[in-house]
């Protein structure tokens, strides 16, 4: 959802301890911190973080000023401990008592990646391992840092930053030709939930109106999505355990899901679909037919694949109880997406704050927190997606597919959440005096659940961490920006 | 067991013939340019300045991110087609202008009597948004079989012959880069895969950016944003003379 632009004078502005006291109530009473960043000002910096209320489906806004500190609250409010590192780290800003302000992305001209102090565990068969950030597979690089007894993992440490492109700084000099193709790269996998998120906040502040096919078009771009990457994840979790039928049978779906999406715009993920005001390509009657075929095809094969995988006692007993999280340390730790519904904390932001054509939404899917439940999750999710694009691939709207997106309105903020396939995505958008973007923030899910998988490996195996990775799958880039 | 045979039989038989005559890319889909007459509004049209008009000027898809913008704003000069063989063995060979595109050409013979039959790459990725591992790593499954051609990604540089570079190279994995080149054995070749990896892609300019450095030389450039699977293994499969 994007809620109306708020203009700037309008956002509250406390002082110092009115906002630690105002965002410790709000964070421990329901709230979420879905983004937290600080804007220049003259001669310092305004703190602005925004709050969603989940349960009522609500977002709050409040700022502060600040110059050279302020102070943390990261001890009392875990989910605010990457924040605060991210902002000291963009901005200077020191927040005060941060239990340990290490870098986040290694961006300061003497920063070397990956080179910081760790956290060790001694003692005489305690043991270090070290991996990457160039890993065995195609993936993107991270470094980890495992302090293990024998097999158990005492602690897990992740250092990021490899992927920092500088994107979500250069889309703040926006929006300009380059800023849409900015969107649809801050992580490839998720173009259509980034890009739709982009969108939303433009055309919050331009005022425009999308068309009703338009808004379903896109989010027939983002169920997509998440069947393709759910169906890729279930592929690679069977390859995990070594159950090869399923790997194979869901590395080609997943290909299948993307190719439906190549046929919409030409891309396989998605680019060039989505545009302020609307989208790009529309579906004609033999689009529709062909589009309807294969996604009964596709997903009446990945059901038997899912069936495979979820049924078998060998791979049921190595899913079971690995990679534990408690729902409490992902409450605390702010987690969003499958991951946290699979811990049972009921957020999906199509439920908590519907937007396009998703107001009757429902789905409620939930599990104790390991392997299993995020898989079932992700199972149940794929299901649901599925339904949702027959039922509008059945009934498309009419009328045009893409609206006037005009100048935007200066002075203002606007926030968007999409519920991209890993979670909740939060795009915030504050335009100046002349309707450029003054700031723009971008948190991707990936932002707040890498903590997650950490958490998830204390006092498991070391040979689970492919498995418990693969179970998270976030992203390298949405977090390095 | 029976469950899984009855499931494989259901499923069927998924690899695709490759090469094979009628392949290309989706209807929609933006494949190798055809250049016509090059504009002004054809070169103001791309963010990226792939595109130079007037007398010797061309259109470069090392810089393209296959957006589609010039064809939309200037028909009269640019239209994309669904060919999907778009690698080249030098980066000028990307540019195109009045000359017939130029496409990539196997390694040298005595090294093709080395990779010709077994190639193994590390893949390096060093930036970027993770598209092009996407669809490097798709190569791998059943649909496409990259081993049935002696092809594999592997897991140490040790054990590779070169490497397959993807994303703009930022500051923070030029080190990391330079390190798994040195520790493949040499002879070696390198891959540039997608426009991040050839000239920057969406991220073009960004100080945070420092590209494949000179002194690791590309072998083949492999332009998208990112490249279809038919396009990477096309390129990989043409560097070791596997087809032609």
């Amino acid at each position: 959802m994007s809620i109306p632009p708020v203009l700037l004078e309008n956002i509250p502005l406390l002082s110092g301890e009115e906002f630690a006291e105002s965002v410790t109530g709000k964070l421990r009473s329901g709230g979420r911190a879905a983004a937290f960043f600080a804007i220049t000002e003259e001669s310092a910096f305004r703190l602005v973080m925004v709050i969603a209320r989940d349960a009522q489906g609500r977002l709050e806004i409040v700022s502060t000023m600040a110059a050279g500190s302020f102070p943390s609250l990261t001890a009392e409010l875990p989910q605010l401990h990457l924040f605060e590192r991210e902002i000291y780290e963009i901005t200077g800003l020191r927040p005060q008592g941060h239990p340990w302000l290490k870098p986040v992305r290694f961006t300061g001209a003497a920063a070397q990646p990956g080179v910081a102090e760790y956290f060790r565990v001694h003692g005489s068969e305690v043991h270090e391992v070290a991996v990457g950030p160039v890993h065995a597979g195609i993936i993107e690089p991270g470094h980890f840092r495992f302090q293990c007894h024998g097999e158990k993992v005492f602690h897990l440490e992740i250092a990021l930053g490899y992927q920092h492109r500088g994107v979500e700084r250069r889309l703040a000099c926006g929006p300009d030709a380059r800023s849409l193709h900015y969107a649809q790269t801050l992580a490839g996998d998720t173009t259509a939930g980034h890009a739709w998120a982009y969108c939303d906040t433009v055309e919050a502040l331009a005022g425009a109106a999308v068309p009703a096919r338009a808004q379903v078009l896109r989010a027939i771009m983002l169920e997509l999505e998440r069947l393709a990457n759910h169906t890729g994840d279930l592929g690679a979790l069977a390859g995990d355990v070594a159950y090869l039928p399923t790997a194979s049978f869901c590395g080609r779906l997943r290909g299948d899901f993307l190719n439906m999406t190549a046929l919409i715009c030409g891309n396989r993920f998605g680019r060039n679909m989505f545009v302020p005001g609307g989208v790009n390509f529309d579906l004609d009657a033999a689009l529709v037919t062909e589009l309807k075929l294969r996604l009964d095809a596709a997903f009446r094969d990945a059901e038997a694949a899912v069936a495979l995988l979820l049924k078998t006692n060998s791979v049921v007993d190595r899913f079971d109880a690995a990679g534990l999280l408690l729902s409490d340390a992902a409450r605390g730790l702010g987690l969003v997406g499958p991951v946290a519904r699979a811990c049972g904390i009921p957020l999906d932001t199509r439920r908590n704050f519907p937007f396009g054509p998703y107001h009757d939404f429902t789905l409620s899917a939930s599990g104790r927190g390991d392997v299993y439940a995020r898989a079932y999750v992700r199972w149940a999710e794929m299901q649901k997606s599925a339904q949702l694009i027959g039922s509008w691939l059945a009934a498309l709207p009419g009328g045009p597919v893409v609206a006037q997106c005009g100048p935007l309105k200066p002075g203002a903020a606007a926030v968007s959440l999409i519920e991209g396939w890993r979670g909740q995505i939060c795009h915030v958008a504050i335009t100046d005096a002349a309707g450029n973007f003054r700031s723009y923030k971008v948190v991707d899910p990936s932002f707040h659940n890498w903590m997650g998988l950490a958490m998830a490996l204390r006092n498991g195996e070391i040979s689970d961490f492919p498995l418990c990775n693969k179970s998270f799958n976030l992203s390298y880039c949405g977090h390095d920006l | 067991m029976f469950k899984e045979i009855i499931a494989r039989f259901n499923q069927g038989y998924r690899t695709m013939e490759f090469p094979s005559p009628g392949l290309k890319l989706p209807s929609r889909g933006l494949g190798l340019p055809k250049v016509k007459a090059l504009t002004a509004l054809a070169e103001q049209a791309c963010p990226y300045g792939a595109i130079s008009a007037g007398p010797g000027g061309g259109f470069d898809m090392g810089r393209c991110v296959f957006c589609g913008s010039c064809a939309k704003a200037a028909p009269e000069s640019v239209e994309f087609t669904a060919e999907y063989k778009l690698c080249a063995s030098a980066r000028e060979d990307l540019v195109l202008g009045a000359a017939d595109f130029k496409r990539a050409e196997p390694v040298a013979a005595d090294l093709r009597r080395i990779l010709g039959r077994s190639f193994r790459l590390r893949q390096v990725s060093a930036g970027g948004c993770a598209a092009c591992e996407a669809d490097c790593s798709v190569l791998q499954t059943i649909g496409w079989d990259l081993g049935r051609f002696g092809v594999q990604f592997v897991a140490s540089p040790r054990h590779a012959d070169g490497i397959l570079v993807t994303g703009p190279v930022t500051k923070n994995m030029e080190l990391a880069l330079r390190k798994t080149y040195a520790a493949v054995p040499g002879p070696k070749v390198v891959i540039a895969c997608g426009a991040c990896a050839i000239a920057g892609g969406p991220y073009a300019g960004h100080e945070e950016c420092v590209g494949i450095p000179s002194d690791i030389p590309v072998n083949l450039y492999i332009p998208g944003c990112p490249p279809h699977p038919l396009t990477i293994l096309d390129g990989i499969l043409r560097l070791i003379g596997r087809i032609d």
